[in-house]
């Protein structure tokens, strides 16, 4: 220590002087640390002892047990699946693995679907138009006060109300009043609406049979999507030099739509589609959307979009007026002010919340067991129900929802963090 | 709670079985001494009920009546083991379970035995801890389909659309038919019956598919339009539908097996609900022993010797059981007679 004292307003609080901890309990660390080792003692102990009292029960029962039956063959039906399954020679572990992929395809998509409606429907209640106010707010108060189970039942029970296969739905035959017309006139040259078919077996969709003409259009867009890239950086750079900010959305268009267009007419214009074609029981051909998919899909993004749409009203709302008249005594329009000073702002109310919306879809999506979509509970249910292990089942369960879960949590978490006032 | 329904609650009371044997001690304590030697009986005699496990859904099988008393060979199945126990067959109380609940709620104590159109494999045996006492149904897969759809027989079906319950045998059943004629189709699996059958008749599915029996008696209680379906020829699987209990009480699985052999032998022997009572001063070695005149039959079990009477006054003989149940959803009685009639119904001497 130097003679000269340190002033406190400069340099940092002084550090409390180090002492040797002392084995008395007196001294607050030797009891903090005696708490800590009678506490960790006890939870340990309550988990040994459940641990083995189950193992103990199992074994009197003549029950089996462990995870050996993962690398059994499964020989279980699975109705859809995003990775090939064979079930006289895949596993249970596979089965389940599918049962995740299920999992997160309808709660990824879920997500994103249900934020984009759940945005528009909070900004649409904030609207000065008395008939869009209402309409959202009616929209909002519906989905949340029906339980989603009931929702879920309502929109596969109406799926199913579409006809059969050989009676299909046509999309084009739909559309073919005098409004889409035009539509129709484009589009049929193409057999594309003829192609999309709505029956009670899903959603029979064309799909773009690829080519190599199609890897030069790809190609033209990805360069397309990186000189748009660095044009915007231009455009900011200039922006701060000059205040003037060179127009983006010519290039934009120029470079996303124009180009692939020309790479695609160079080659001829060409544009196949696999359709969907009756053979037998079902359509054949073409991408498909199972009414279990669609139903679950539809009912959880409608019913979470409502919760949504709340959270994000709430912190709109929270910003304060005077940044609205701030921005307006600027000169900026409404939409501008929208987005560029309030969501922003209002993006830090919103994000905690909009956590636990996340992670409730997610664990809603194991409601698909009551409408026959296979996510991992309907394959773990059965998995367990075949070999009889339901510890483990259930064990399995918990896990892969936890750990979704979890994933979730520590990202949004890292995203709120990321976009936390910084303080200067 | 908003969002959370049937299939939650039940989802909930299998994770709560599954805690049950965490934190729960061992229920299988040694009989005592002064007890019957078997301690589910013991329980149910303090009880003063038979807890038994039935689907309460299928028509036939178990399903309430109008009054709300469980009908069907299921149900009857019940009455005869809570006669035989507790000697009333009132004494009976049924669980409804699910095909996904039923093996965990008899593992877990929750249910004394379990009476409901399950069947008898060596995995079910080997791995669950429980073992099948008779069986009083012996059954097949098969495949119920529209009558629009013109499918005669189940090979026409490549590439359809069918419906199943998910945790049965019936899906595995299909899963092998199919791999073994080299076809393919996509399953509809959802665990409510309910659910299942109205999927189905909206046409979701091609075929419904489950024992035939269960197929016979859905079609039958369409009423009217019962004509739209049809039942195909094919029948793709054995299913012999068991009477399950827990393994390590062999004093109570001889109980059950007993009580089946009583009603065969009564059937064998012309004895039925209305008559039994003629046959009290029957000659008849094998009748005196059923009837607990002579011999300590009952008491070998650890049962009151006319145990076997209160099982036929309570619910008849085999052949009763069936003509009351199953008769009248129009299926005939085929393999399910006793042996004597060309069926697999044997019982062993009661001696």
């Amino acid at each position: 220590m130097s003679a000269t004292a340190a002033d406190p307003r400069v340099t940092a609080a002084r550090k409390a002087p180090k002492r040797r901890m002392r084995v008395s309990w007196s001294d607050p660390r030797f009891r903090a640390l005696v708490w800590q080792f009678i506490i960790l003692g006890i939870v340990g102990g309550i988990v040994w002892y459940l641990v083995f009292n189950t193992n103990k029960n199992l074994a009197a029962r003549h029950i089996a047990t462990g995870f050996a039956f993962l690398h059994r063959v499964a020989g279980i039906p699975i109705g859809e699946s995003m990775i090939s399954y064979e079930p006289s020679v895949d596993t249970y572990g596979r089965a389940l693995w599918i049962g995740v992929l299920n999992t997160l395809k309808v709660a990824g998509i879920g997500m994103v679907l249900a934020t984009i409606l759940g945005t528009l429907i909070g900004i649409g209640r904030l609207s000065g138009n008395w008939l869009m106010a209402k309409l959202t707010g009616f929209y909002v108060e519906v989905m949340r006060d029906i339980p989603l189970l009931l929702q879920l039942l309502f929109w596969y029970t109406a799926l199913q109300g579409l006809p059969a296969p050989r009676q299909a739905w046509r999309v084009a035959e739909l559309m073919d009043g005098a409004t889409f017309h035009l539509f129709h006139e484009t589009f049929a040259n193409w057999q594309f609406g003829s192609g999309m078919l709505l029956s009670n077996r899903g959603s029979r969709i064309p799909i773009l049979n690829w080519e190599p003409a199609d890897n030069w259009i790809l190609a033209a867009f990805v360069v397309g999507a990186i000189g748009t890239f660095l044009w915007n950086g231009h455009a900011n750079r200039r922006q701060e030099a000059t205040g003037i900010r060179p127009k983006v959305w010519p290039v934009a268009f120029g470079l996303l739509l124009v180009l692939p267009l020309a790479v695609w007419a160079g080659f001829g214009a060409p544009l196949n589609f696999e359709i969907p074609t009756l053979r037998g029981f079902n359509f054949q051909g073409g991408g498909t959307i199972s009414p279990e998919y669609f139903a679950l899909l539809l009912g959880l993004v409608l019913y979470t979009a409502g919760y949504i749409a709340e959270i994000v009203r709430s912190g709109i709302q929270a910003v304060a007026q005077g940044q609205w008249e701030a921005a307006g005594a600027l000169g900026l329009r409404r939409g501008a002010i929208l987005r560029h000073i309030v969501l922003p702002q209002a993006l830090r109310v919103v994000i905690p919340p909009m956590t636990s919306q996340y992670l409730n879809l997610t664990k809603n999506s194991s409601l698909a067991v009551a409408i026959g979509y296979q996510d991992v509970v309907s394959i773990a249910n059965t998995t367990l129900n075949q070999t009889g292990q339901a510890v483990e089942g259930i064990a399995v369960i918990m896990a892969v929802f936890l750990t979704i879960s979890l994933s979730i949590s520590l990202f949004m978490n890292w995203y709120n963090a990321h976009i936390a006032l910084v303080g200067r | 709670m908003v969002g959370f329904g049937r299939w939650s609650a039940k989802t909930v009371a299998l994770a709560g079985m599954v805690a049950a044997w965490a934190v729960g001690g061992s229920a299988l304590t040694p009989a005592r001494a002064d007890g019957t030697g078997s301690a589910t009986l013991d329980a149910a005699i303090k009880r003063g009920l038979v807890q038994c496990g039935v689907s309460g859904q299928v028509p036939g099988f178990s399903l309430p009546d109008s009054q709300g008393v469980m009908r069907g060979l299921d149900a009857d199945t019940c009455r005869a083991i809570t006669a035989a126990a507790l000697g009333d067959a009132n004494k009976v109380k049924f669980v409804p379970t699910t095909a996904q609940n039923r093996f965990t709620a008899l593992q877990s104590g929750e249910i004394d035995v379990l009476s409901r159109s399950t069947t008898w494999t060596l995995g079910r045996e080997g791995n669950l801890g429980l073992e099948f006492a008779w069986v009083n149904y012996y059954d097949g897969t098969g495949f119920l389909v529209k009558k629009s759809s013109g499918v005669k027989a189940a090979k026409d079906m490549d590439g359809a659309t069918i419906c199943v319950q998910p945790g049965t045998s019936t899906e595995l059943a299909i899963q092998d038919y199919y791999r073994l004629h080299n076809m393919k189709f996509t399953p509809i699996l959802i665990q409510e019956l309910s659910e299942i059958q109205a999927a189905f008749l909206s046409g979701r599915c091609d075929a419904y598919s489950t024992d035939a029996s269960a197929l016979a008696t859905f079609r039958f209680s369409q009423g009217p339009k019962a004509a739209d379906l049809v039942l195909l020829p094919d029948i793709i699987s054995k299913e012999p539908l068991g009477v399950m209990v827990r393994k390590g009480d062999d004093k109570w699985f001889d109980l059950v097996r007993w009580t089946f052999a009583a009603m065969i032998i009564a059937e064998e022997k012309g004895i039925t609900q209305a008559n039994i009572d003629t046959f009290a001063d029957s000659k008849d070695p094998d009748i005196r022993r059923l009837l607990g005149l002579e011999g300590d039959m009952g008491k070998a079990l650890g049962l009151d010797n006319r145990f076997a009477y209160n099982v036929i006054k309570a619910v008849g003989n085999l052949g009763e059981m069936w003509d009351r149940n199953i008769t009248p959803m129009g299926v005939p009685r085929g393999i399910n007679n006793i042996w004597t009639h060309g069926g697999l119904q044997y019982a062993p001497p009661m001696r």
